[in-house]
């Protein structure tokens, strides 16, 4: 296979030369360079990123507020919406659908791993670029696409999907239930059809790209972790996509031509409807097959990206590599039989739940490895603590954090009482979304130079960093309590329940912090905008790492490497390996006599 | 007002924080020309401070949480099982702060310990299979433990004795109201379905069902002291959950088809209310609503009820645009006013006749009334009668 890959390389340079000229059009839009594409996804995913933040800030100020009138509201959601600057009770449910839906697809899944797989699978395997790129830049369009139907189907006249990021029929399926569920409905089916055949598009590649154009001395064990979490992402995401799509395609088919997949036994506004036979819970079953996986689909680069940084700024070899691998696998496979522990009290059979709290609370095992060994990786090192080592460290702690409740959760018995109440809310940001976004800024900050060749101010990282973590604590741990108070999610006021009275200020505390918290990913926009034009240019290798992607010379070429691609003699965690001069042995550096791999022993 | 003060902060908070990068830009001007803007070692010392610090915020701030927030938490079940669901409760959380603690105690303290220097160098150290060992099997038994523990309970709590002694209720979901259907002498609820709703037959009763000439309906739910109480869930037209939660129960509602929980209440409402916690925490609620009444006094609007302690039913499945109050008031009685209070409750079956019967006599042709027109259509006046809008 090396020598085929190595002729397929000499093919490619010699293609090189002929057609090196690129139009705007060809260069800026529609490229099939892997990495102008992971640029591409990654302005994309940072402007779905900035709607479903601002999303979240308007339905936290109706919480801690409620009913009260703002500007702010009449400016952004209008009269329609926000009559007289208050939210409509409706709107309030659409905004929470629209923000999980925007950022656990459009920002976590396509802005973070479509970002970092694209500009890293090939640069750190030392391939000259995706498998097919023209599949990877119809990826990038057709997500493109899904992106401007999402946002297009906040503007219908009856308002954007409302029935919740899960989407649970009956009321996703029927109008008269809930007017998003009309025409908006309809649009959230068609982004996510589109977003899901993109998604496809993408993890086919990764997974091709992995398994065949590994440069020499690239085996499957000398992979940087990155390279290993996109990998098995991919797979993940080319296991359970297609139950999602297929599952919408099954909605599409009850709202539209009268079919009974999901529905049955329904009377609403005053007439009985046709519907015999569906099963709701049916939905909740292929829903959460991909739902849960998802969960590890957003979170295993974010955990990829934490290995490598995590190694690189400690000067030291990743901790168990081998387990670390292992974990990832596990997870990968449990996550996949787990996706019932949604669905505890749906109204499945009780031993169902019994099996899935079994293998629930058995994914725990790989975590727990997991976050043990970034910490021993951490012992006894040299910190070089960059901002995308705090924000790593700072996964690690969310991570930590945010997991350990899910062995609440996850067992049957204790989800019966905080089942859906604010608890989960909790629990799930701060183990998949903040620990996935502080994945997504680790990333932005460590291969910024890579992207663009030029450096990110470090002081405003350090500011962005600490006071994002000091608001991520600060709004979700004071939400574990209000969960445990019985106060359900999605609710639009809490005021039609004196039970719930002493939570408000509680409420107001959490809003608070997301206010600020909000506030200051301003200062992350400016240094990410203004490092584009104007940030100090960067060296070649700023952070002295040892994999692939920093042997190709700071300016962007088609092909990654001028001449022929790097060979690769060793794994890349050689950091402060005794009997080398530097603390650092790139994976090009050829073995010395009588030098061990030690991670083999 | 509010949103212009929250605007002038942000905007304000910004311009402070670009002077001071301004500002630290220029100190570090003067100083030395490393602008590489990768971490020196100054860097590594203030940052692996700020991880220290970051450590003491993490705990002060658990800590002040726990006092200060700690009696928000849901104590005292209602509930036979309650009890054992507050003791996996407790013993899972005392796992999770054990393992918080210590964990980001290591981390945070490492990053603050092994800060960079440009003297020192890392450790080779890439492997240890007997740590890997350690800590794949301290969560293999602590978890085993947790399990074992917990389906035990769950399995208690969900598998339904068909002999035992219950008293089989209906909850009945629907945009966004509850009923309840009680199942008469019999113990036996009578078929229902949604084709056979009809004007006072909102539940869809089959009234030909010998099962169901005792059945009972009403909105208010009550239920005795010391007996379990079988509960069987249907939903008219979207999902819905019934959650019950001062008594740790909660199933969802599901169009289609009959979801069942049960449970033994242990304490009457009145008893519930004489608790010594409960009466707490109704204070610190009343003194809240007090407050809040003072202030809408004096814009002349109405003020607001005291609270006195009642057990819920709340919907907690996204049912559509009124979710957040759907709501109903549970009694628990005892067992003697249980029978007092439900005596004197009509069937539905006569209730059916009794509107037949006086349909008839108007001899009109009678417009079925809608059993209770979802507010979907008009959704932004949805009329609260517990609170005032605008």
């Amino acid at each position: 296979m090396a020598a085929a890959a190595h002729d397929h390389d000499h093919a490619h340079d010699h293609d090189h030369a002929h057609h090196h000229k690129d139009t705007f059009i060809t260069k800026y839009i529609f490229s099939i360079d892997h990495k102008m594409i992971a640029k591409q996804y990654l302005i994309t995913g940072i402007i779905m990123g900035i709607v479903g933040v601002v999303m979240s800030l308007l339905f936290r100020m109706q919480i801690a507020w409620p009913e009260e009138s703002f500007g702010i509201f009449k400016f952004l959601l209008g009269e329609k919406m926000a009559p007289g600057g208050v939210m409509r009770n409706d709107i309030y449910l659409a905004l929470v659908t629209i923000h999980g839906t925007i950022m656990v697809f459009f920002v976590l899944t396509a802005g973070l791993s479509g970002t970092f797989s694209n500009l890293l699978i090939p640069l750190q395997i030392g391939a000259r670029d995706m498998a097919s790129g023209f599949m990877n830049m119809i990826s990038y369009w057709m997500f493109f696409l899904s992106s401007v139907v999402m946002i297009c189907s906040l503007f219908v006249e009856s308002g954007p999907a409302s029935a919740g990021w899960t989407i649970y029929p009956p009321l996703s399926a029927l109008p008269q239930a809930i007017p998003g569920s009309g025409t908006g409905m309809t649009l959230w089916l068609v982004s996510m059809a589109i977003f899901i055949a993109s998604s496809l598009m993408g993890s086919l590649n990764y997974v091709v790209t992995v398994i065949n154009l590994r440069t020499k001395g690239m085996t499957m064990t000398r992979l940087p972790l990155t390279v290993w979490a996109f990998f098995i992402t991919a797979v993940i995401g080319i296991v359970s996509f297609p139950v999602l799509l297929s599952a919408a395609l099954m909605l599409i088919m009850d709202r539209s031509f009268g079919t009974s997949f999901f529905l049955s036994d329904i009377f609403i506004s005053g007439e009985v409807l046709h519907y015999q036979g569906g099963s709701p819970v049916l939905f909740e079953h292929l829903f959460w097959f991909l739902g849960h996986p998802e969960v590890y689909i957003v979170l295993l680069p974010a955990l990829g990206i934490t290995s490598e940084i995590i190694a690189t700024n400690s000067r030291k070899p990743i901790f168990g590599y081998r387990a670390m691998i292992a974990s990832i696998l596990a997870i990968a496979f449990l996550s996949t039989i787990v996706w019932g522990h949604h669905m505890f009290i749906s109204g499945m059979n009780p031993f169902l739940g019994s099996v899935f709290t079994f293998t629930t609370l058995l994914i725990a095992i790989p975590s727990a490895v997991k976050a043990f060994n970034y910490i021993t990786t951490l012992w006894k090192g040299n910190l070089q603590l960059n901002p995308a080592m705090l924000f790593s460290i700072g996964l690690v702690s969310t991570f930590i954090s945010g997991g350990l409740t899910g062995i609440i959760l996850g067992d049957s018995t204790l989800d019966i009482n905080v089942h859906d109440t604010y608890f989960v809310v909790a629990h799930f940001h701060l183990v998949m979304g903040i620990s996935a976004l502080y994945g997504f800024f680790a990333g932005v900050y460590h291969w910024f130079p890579r992207m663009f060749g030029r450096m990110m101010n470090k002081n405003l990282g350090y500011i962005h960093f600490w006071v994002t973590a000091v608001c991520a604590y600060g709004v979700f741990y004071p939400m574990h309590f209000i969960g445990m108070a019985g106060l359900p999610r999605r609710y639009y006021t809490n005021t039609n329940f004196p039970l719930f009275d002493d939570l408000a200020d509680v409420n107001v505390l959490i809003t608070m912090f997301a206010l600020i918290g909000a506030a200051f990913q301003l200062v992350f926009m400016w240094n990410f905008f203004y490092s584009i034009f104007y940030g100090k240019k960067t060296v070649q290798n700023p952070w002295r790492s040892n994999t692939l992607e920093w042997t190709a010379p700071v300016e962007h070429m088609h092909g990654n490497w001028p001449g022929e691609i790097p060979h690769v003699h060793r794994w890349p965690y050689d950091y402060s390996k005794p009997g080398h001069d530097e603390d650092f042995v790139p994976q090009t550096t050829p073995m010395k006599e009588g030098e061990e791999e030690l991670h083999h022993a | 007002m509010t949103t212009l003060l929250v605007l002038i902060v942000l905007v304000l908070l910004s311009v402070a924080v670009w002077q001071m990068t301004k500002i630290f830009d220029l100190t570090q001007v003067g100083r030395k020309c490393d602008d590489s803007q990768v971490a020196t070692d100054n860097d590594n010392n203030v940052q692996g401070y700020l991880m220290f610090g970051f450590l003491a915020f993490l705990n002060i701030f658990i800590i002040f949480g726990l006092l200060k927030w700690g009696h928000l938490v849901l104590t005292n079940p209602a509930s036979e099982h309650g009890a054992d669901y507050d003791n996996l409760m407790w013993i899972s959380f005392a796992i999770i702060f054990f393992v918080q603690t210590i964990t980001q105690a290591l981390l945070h303290y490492f990053a603050f310990k092994y800060r960079g220097n440009k003297d020192r160098k890392a450790l080779y150290y890439a492997d240890n299979d007997k740590l890997e060992f350690i800590w794949t099997i301290i969560p293999v038994i602590v978890l085993a433990g947790l399990i074992l523990y917990g389906l035990y309970t769950w399995t208690n709590i969900m598998f339904i004795d068909e002999d035992e002694d219950t008293i089989v209720i209906e909850l009945y979901a629907k945009q966004f109201s509850w009923e309840a259907r009680y199942a008469g002498e019999d113990n036996v609820l009578g078929k229902a379905n949604v084709r056979l709703i009809e004007g006072i037959n909102t539940m869809g009763v089959d009234v030909n069902d010998p099962n169901a000439q005792d059945d009972i309906a009403v909105s208010e739910l009550h239920i005795p002291k010391g007996k379990k109480v079988h509960f069987k869930f249907r939903s008219q037209d979207v999902l819905h959950s019934a959650y019950m939660p001062h008594f740790r129960a909660q199933m969802n509602c599901v169009p289609g088809m009959v979801t069942e929980f049960a449970f033994k209440p242990i304490m009457t409402t009145d008893e519930m209310r004489q608790d010594a916690k409960m009466q707490e925490k109704v204070a610190t609620i009343n003194k809240i609503r007090a407050k809040k009444s003072a202030q809408l006094v004096a814009e002349g609007k109405t003020p607001l009820d005291p609270y006195t302690f009642d057990y819920l039913l709340l919907c907690n499945k996204i049912c559509g645009a009124s979710h957040y109050n759907m709501q109903m008031k549970i009694v628990v009685d005892t067992p003697q006013d249980f029978q007092a209070w439900l005596k004197d409750k009509g069937t539905i079956v006569n209730a059916v006749k009794e509107e037949k019967a006086k349909a008839n006599a108007e001899a009109t042709p009678v417009v079925v009334p809608v059993a209770k027109k979802a507010d979907t259509t008009v959704v932004a006046e949805v009329v609260d009668t517990t609170v005032v809008k605008k």
